[in-house]
Formats: structure tokens, C-alpha cells, sequence
């Protein structure tokens, strides 16, 4: 198919466009027997017209059509490009003795774990809203107050922007209305023993596979545990020190309970 | 990522026939399910390190008994890698339909890979989504069904800060959605249009291509119309799908391919068309196709048909609305740059995907059908002739030829004399009726403002060639008035 030479230039020129040209019809055009009509034409969503189209697109989305684009391939750690891998690291954070070897491995973990973090509690929680959310309903003593007289548990969804007097009000609107599942883990209610308290032993009953809080690393050098709300701050280890295999990583649920100070 | 995609294809030690074999059968049945409108695909991450997968050795079905060994350790192994391990063998033991089957009916699977999806053990969420991630590419929608408890969490992981979760969240979710409408159903009250606008936000190329990967597969649910597209168009989704359309340097081609696409199912399910026309669909649109053209002379085989189809349906459906004239969007496509990038575009399906040839004379025919403008352009950048080349391709052609000749004697001059009244002859040869149809119409046209012609059709045997048809019950009357019209002129 052959184009005329100056289109090109056409296209790389600037935006316009030619005068048009005087229209000027004549009522003979469209008399019987003719028909035509200049009409835009629709198609609808499954008309037969789009069948090649989305053959090809389905052919792509399911890999078969091999494309290629210069995309730069996703940066990773400049050792990494040449070797083919990045030699084992550990994390950074202080106390976290994680150890990785791949870096989108390490990303991960840095979000999930040391990300959004309560810096009162330390539970880490899967996005910055969770976390205000957590901060407000958890720690916020002005919240407290406020709540009595007013519907102050924000909905947890996205979008949602109803509010309700208690968490529970809030857990039912969840379920009932957004279908979510009534042991969501990023909902847990408070429980609280007395005002401003600490973690109460009995929560230990969340501490099960799931629980969407871990301290990361464990003391070892156990400093004598001040009382009330310091207790359930975790103590910090200088990040020349590793524990060794179990001690530091992960969490055994009976060691939580000693161990939780 | 396309570079990545590529990675994933497994390594095949078949040669050339045997893959263009398969992709003939692939096509074949892809074809077959859309016109029972059954249209389904996935996309797979698999992202097996070489070191993992082996010479093509493929995991082995798993039994009950593995299963549940499997998720203990995993949920309570006391080493951290151990713990790692046993899901990485779950999770290639789930490439298996019937490991999958046996995983759905164990009871408690289902809530113990959800407790550990929610752990904050990362590698093990990583894992277990990973698992999920099989499970979703499941054909049964029993499987698909079986991971419903696990949304809620995917969705809440839309806004965390890890790319690569969230970008493996999001297929997931795509897989699952388009399996399932017990999913769908589920999905929506649980918030995904706004988790998804939300999400449409992050900087990251590969989490932007996913979340246009799961908001195409939502978007051509059988009831997406209704359910869907309202609560999407309602959101800030079609503005930033948009953005994401502008040409420039921020323009990726693997995200504008799944977003073209997401805009081409709104737009044609035609709910409501002004309302994206408002945001300045059309200017975006036309000028992505300028950029398309623009490409196709400097790539090879950059796939950029993949883009060039749903752009072109778009602009083609928007052109219909009635808004284009009253919201001044005629306006926004005046430029004639448009018809020249056309033009560009018809010549290099020509050659590479003649498939898409009359998707491209579709839209020729919406910009000419109501606009002077384009169709001055058209004769004053010559492109009468392309267009006639292209007339074995498709009526459509004769279709646009009417659209500028019905304009009148000042349109009609430009196109005589010249290739087109040949042209005509020869068509007028066809047995198809549609296309002798067409070339009445347009001669007819042809005679009514350019008088002259008329002579030059009778001096090359043009009554001859009308005889042939004067018996075809659809054709007879327009014959007959064109014989009367050229014995008298």
C-alpha cells in the first residue's frame, strides 16, 4: 500500500487542518432508489466485527504472542546485574536480623514488617490507613472521649465513609454490608483491662498463625521490665548483634507469652 | 513488564512449526469461545528462579496427605525455611488442576493459607499468595469460589507498599474475577473500585499494567454494564486511565495496552460515553493515535497493533455520541494530523495485521461520515489512491468514497478525474451485491455533481457493465436510474 511521500511530513508537522471544502447537497442525492447516508456506524461490546481483535488480545494476554519493547528490566542491586544475584544481606532496621538474597524479597519484608508500624505498639499493619485507623482507635485517649458522644469508627474500607459508636457497630456494617469475614485480622477489637493499658495476657489468644502483629526480634539481654505501657515496647538490640537461627526470627507463640514484657 | 513476560514463557524445546501449530489451535479455540461468548484468559506470573524448576521437570501431583503435610509445616515449622520450603512445594503442586481439587475439599486449606497470607512472616505471605495465585488460575469455578475468603485480605494489601505483592494481589484478583461471578458479586460490595483507584495511584510500572490487567477482566463481565462500569465511571478510575494514555515520555506500552482496552469495554457497553468525552477522551485518544503512527515508522515488531485495536475502536465508538458535536468534542479532533496517522496506522496493518484493516476503515468512515474538515483532508493529502488500494479489503471503502462525495460538487470535482472512476468499473464487475451496491451509490453521486464523468463512464463500456446486474433484485432500481441518467447526460 503505497503512501504519498509528503505524508509523512504531514504527521510531523503541527496540529490543523485545511479548510474544508463549501458542502453544498443536492435533495436528488438521497432520492429513491438510492440510500446512502453518511452515518457513523456502532459496534457493540459482542458484536462478531471485534472477533479478530479480541482473539489477538486474549492470543497476548495469555502469552503466546511474544512482544517486545524496551522496557528496562526492574533495577535491582547494581552487584546483582552482574553476578545474576544479589549476595545474601540482612536487614537493615535495627534489631532485625533477617537475612535475604534476593532484593525484591527485602522490599517486601521491609514493608510489611517495618513499614507501617504503630510507634506505640509496634504492630505493623498492611497500609498507612490501617495504621491511622489503629493509631486512633488504640492510642488516641482524645478518641476515647470523643467516641462517647459521637459515632467515631470510620468503616475500614476504602471508600466507605460511614461511622459507628462502637467497634462492633463498625464489625457488623463490614460484614453485613462489604461481605467481609467476621474474624478479619486487621480489626481486632481492643481489648483493655484498665484505661491506657498494655497488651493483656489474654491476647495471647490472637497470637495464633495470622496475627497481623510480630515483634521482630526478642531480647535477649532482658533489661528489667518497667511497668505499664513500656512493657509492651521491644527493646532494641544493636544491629551488630544476631541471635543465631531461631532466637531472633520469627515468633513462637510460647515464648510470646514469657518473653512479652 | 513486557521484558519479563518474556521470561516467563517456558522454555520449549519444540521448534518453529510446532510453536506456530499450537498458536493456530490456541487461536482457533479462542475463536470458538468467542462466539459462544465464553471469552476468557488469564495471565500467569510464574516467576520460577532457573535454579528452581529444572530441566523441564514439572511438579508432581500432590495427594491429600502432602497437602496437609504441607500446610502444617509450613503454618507451624519451626524453622523460618523450612516453613518457606513447604509452601514453595504447595504452591508447584497447585500448578496441578487435581492438586487443586484435593487442596479445595481439605477442610480448613483454604483458612490456614489465609492465615499465613496474613502473617507477618514476609517470605511466607509472599509464598502463600503465590499459592493463591495458582488456585486463581484454575479453570473450575469451584476453585475460584474456594479462595473467596481470601479477598478481603488482597484487597487490603492493594494499599500496602510492597510493588511486588500488590502487583501479584492484583493478578490474583484479575484471575479470579474473570472465573467467577459468585467472586464478582463479592468483590464489589467489598470495595474494589476504590481499592483500585487507590491503587491506580502508585508510580510503579508493573503494579499499573496488573491493576489494568484486573480492571479489563472486570470490565468484560457479562454484567459489567449494569453492576460495574456505573460505580467505575463514578470514581476517579477513567481520569487517571487517561493519564495513563497521554503520549510523552511517561507513556509505557504494557500499561496503555490494558488501559486502551479497560477504556475500549466501557465505551462500548455505552453507559456513558459524554461523560469520559468530558474528560477529554477524544484529544487524548487522537493524540495517542499521532504518537502510534509515529512509532509504527521508526519500530519493527513492537507489538503496537496490540494498542493500535483498542485505540481505534475507542475513538470509533466515541465518534458516534452525540456529545462529540454539542461538548464541542468535534473540536477536540480537528486536527488532520488524525487522518494522516490513520493512514499510516491502514498501511502498516497492511503489511503486519491485515486482520485489523477494517477496524481502521471504521473509524475512517466515523471521522469522514459528519465532518467536511476530514473529508478535505483526505483529498488534499492525496490519499484517494492509498484508500483505493485498499478497496479488495473491504466495502468500507466505497463507503468513505460516499461520504465525501455526498458533500457536494466541490468534493466531487477533487475526485475526477482521477483512479476512482476505474476503480469503480472494476468493482462494478464484482458479484457481490453489497459491493456493486455501494459503487451504485457512489456513481450516482459521481453523476449528480460531476456531470462530466458521465461521459467518460459511457466511453469505457460503463452500461455494459451495469447490464450485468439489472436483473439482481436488489440492485435492479438503482441500476435502471443510473442507465436513464447516463443516456440522458
Amino acid at each position: 500500500m503505497q503512501l504519498p511521500p509528503a505524508l509523512c511530513a504531514r504527521l510531523a508537522a503541527g496540529p490543523g487542518a485545511a479548510e474544508p471544502l463549501p458542502v453544498e447537497r443536492d435533495p436528488a442525492a438521497g432520492a429513491a432508489p438510492f440510500r446512502f447516508v453518511a452515518r457513523p456506524v456502532r459496534f457493540p461490546r459482542e458484536h462478531q466485527f471485534f472477533e479478530d481483535g479480541d482473539v489477538q488480545r486474549h492470543l497476548y494476554l495469555q502469552d503466546v504472542i511474544m512482544q517486545v519493547a524496551d522496557v528496562p528490566e526492574k533495577p535491582r542491586a547494581p552487584e546483582a546485574r552482574l553476578l545474576g544475584r544479589v549476595p545474601a544481606f540482612a536487614c537493615q532496621v535495627a534489631g532485625c536480623c533477617q537475612v535475604f538474597d534476593a532484593l525484591d524479597d527485602y522490599e517486601h519484608h521491609y514493608h510489611t514488617l517495618h513499614g507501617n508500624v504503630c510507634s506505640f505498639c509496634k504492630r505493623a499493619f498492611p497500609s498507612g490507613h490501617l495504621l491511622d485507623a489503629h493509631i486512633l482507635e488504640w492510642h488516641d485517649s482524645l478518641f476515647q472521649i470523643l467516641s462517647e458522644r459521637q459515632d467515631m469508627y470510620q468503616c475500614l474500607v476504602e471508600g466507605c465513609t460511614e461511622k459507628f459508636k462502637t467497634s462492633r457497630d463498625r464489625k457488623d456494617h463490614m460484614v453485613r454490608m462489604h461481605l467481609y469475614p467476621a474474624d478479619f485480622r486487621f480489626d481486632k477489637p481492643k481489648k483493655s483491662r484498665s484505661p491506657a493499658s498494655a497488651e493483656a495476657p489474654g491476647d495471647s489468644g490472637e497470637r495464633s498463625e495470622g496475627e497481623a502483629m510480630e515483634i521482630c526480634s526478642e531480647p535477649v539481654a532482658a533489661s528489667p521490665a518497667p511497668a505499664g505501657e513500656r512493657r509492651i515496647y521491644r527493646h532494641r538490640i544493636p544491629s551488630t548483634i544476631c541471635f543465631g537461627q531461631g532466637a531472633a526470627r520469627g515468633f513462637k507463640s510460647n515464648k510470646k507469652k514469657t518473653k512479652q514484657c | 513488564m513486557w521484558s519479563r513476560r518474556q521470561g516467563r514463557l517456558r522454555p520449549t524445546v519444540c521448534g518453529v512449526e510446532e510453536l506456530r501449530r499450537r498458536r493456530r489451535e490456541r487461536e482457533a479455540a479462542l475463536r470458538k469461545a468467542r462466539r459462544e461468548q465464553q471469552l476468557v484468559s488469564k495471565r500467569l506470573l510464574r516467576n520460577d528462579a532457573p535454579e528452581e524448576a529444572g530441566e523441564g521437570c514439572v511438579a508432581a501431583i500432590l495427594g491429600e496427605t502432602e497437602v496437609q503435610q504441607f500446610l502444617r509445616q509450613a503454618q507451624r515449622g519451626t524453622e523460618e525455611k523450612e516453613r518457606e520450603g513447604a509452601l514453595v512445594s504447595l504452591r508447584r503442586g497447585l500448578q496441578h488442576p487435581e492438586t487443586q481439587q484435593t487442596f479445595i475439599r481439605l477442610e480448613g486449606s483454604m483458612r490456614t493459607l489465609v492465615g499465613l497470607l496474613t502473617s507477618n512472616q514476609a517470605l511466607l505471605q509472599l509464598e502463600a499468595a503465590r499459592c493463591l495465585h495458582e488456585l486463581s488460575h484454575s479453570e473450575q469455578s469451584t476453585v475460584a469460589e474456594a479462595c473467596l475468603p481470601a479477598t478481603s485480605y488482597l484487597l487490603t494489601y492493594l494499599s500496602s507498599h510492597s510493588s511486588d505483592f500488590i502487583e501479584l494481589c492484583l493478578y490474583t484478583l484479575g484471575n479470579l474475577i474473570v472465573e467467577s461471578e459468585a467472586v464478582r458479586r463479592q468483590l464489589l460490595p467489598q470495595g474494589i473500585v476504590p481499592a483500585l483507584a487507590a491503587c491506580i495511584q502508585s508510580p510503579h510500572v508493573a503494579v499499573l499494567e496488573a491493576l489494568g490487567y484486573a480492571l479489563s477482566q472486570l470490565l468484560q463481565a457479562e454484567e459489567a454494564p449494569e453492576k460495574i462500569i456505573p460505580s467505575i465511571l463514578a470514581s476517579t478510575l477513567p481520569q487517571h486511565m487517561l493519564q495513563m494514555l497521554q503520549p510523552g515520555p511517561k507513556l509505557n506500552p504494557g500499561v496503555a495496552v490494558e488501559f486502551a482496552w479497560c477504556l475500549h469495554y466501557i465505551i462500548c457497553s455505552q453507559v456513558s460515553n459524554p461523560l469520559l468525552i468530558g474528560h477529554g477522551a477524544l484529544s487524548t485518544l487522537g493524540l495517542l493515535l499521532l504518537d502510534l503512527a509515529g512509532a509504527v515508522q521508526k519500530t519493527e515488531d513492537a507489538g503496537l497493533e496490540l494498542l493500535a485495536c483498542p485505540v481505534l475502536r475507542c475513538l470509533s465508538n466515541l465518534l458516534t455520541e452525540a456529545a462529540v458535536e454539542t461538548v464541542g468534542g468535534q473540536m477536540q479532533l480537528r486536527d488532520e494530523r488524525v487522518v494522516a496517522a490513520l493512514f499510516i496506522l491502514l498501511q502498516f496493518f497492511f503489511q503486519k495485521q491485515p486482520s485489523l484493516l477494517p477496524e481502521g476503515l471504521w473509524l475512517l468512515n466515523n471521522l469522514t461520515a459528519n465532518s467536511p474538515s476530514f473529508c478535505t483532508s483526505l483529498l488534499s493529502l492525496d490519499l484517494i489512491e492509498p484508500l483505493l488500494q485498499l478497496l479488495p479489503v473491504s466495502n468500507v471503502v466505497l463507503t468513505v468514497l460516499c461520504n465525501v462525495a455526498e458533500k457536494g460538487p466541490a468534493y466531487c470535482q477533487r475526485l475526477w478525474p482521477g483512479p476512482l472512476l476505474p476503480a469503480l468499473l472494476h468493482t462494478l464487475a464484482f458479484s457481490d451485491t453489497e459491493v456493486v451496491g455501494q459503487s451504485l451509490e457512489l456513481l450516482h453521486l459521481l453523476f449528480l455533481y460531476q456531470p462530466e464523468a458521465v461521459q467518460v463512464f459511457l466511453q469505457q463500456s460503463g452500461l455494459q457493465a451495469l447490464e450485468r446486474h439489472q436483473e439482481e433484485a436488489q440492485l435492479q432500481d438503482r441500476v435502471y436510474a443510473l442507465q436513464q441518467t447516463a443516456l440522458q447526460g
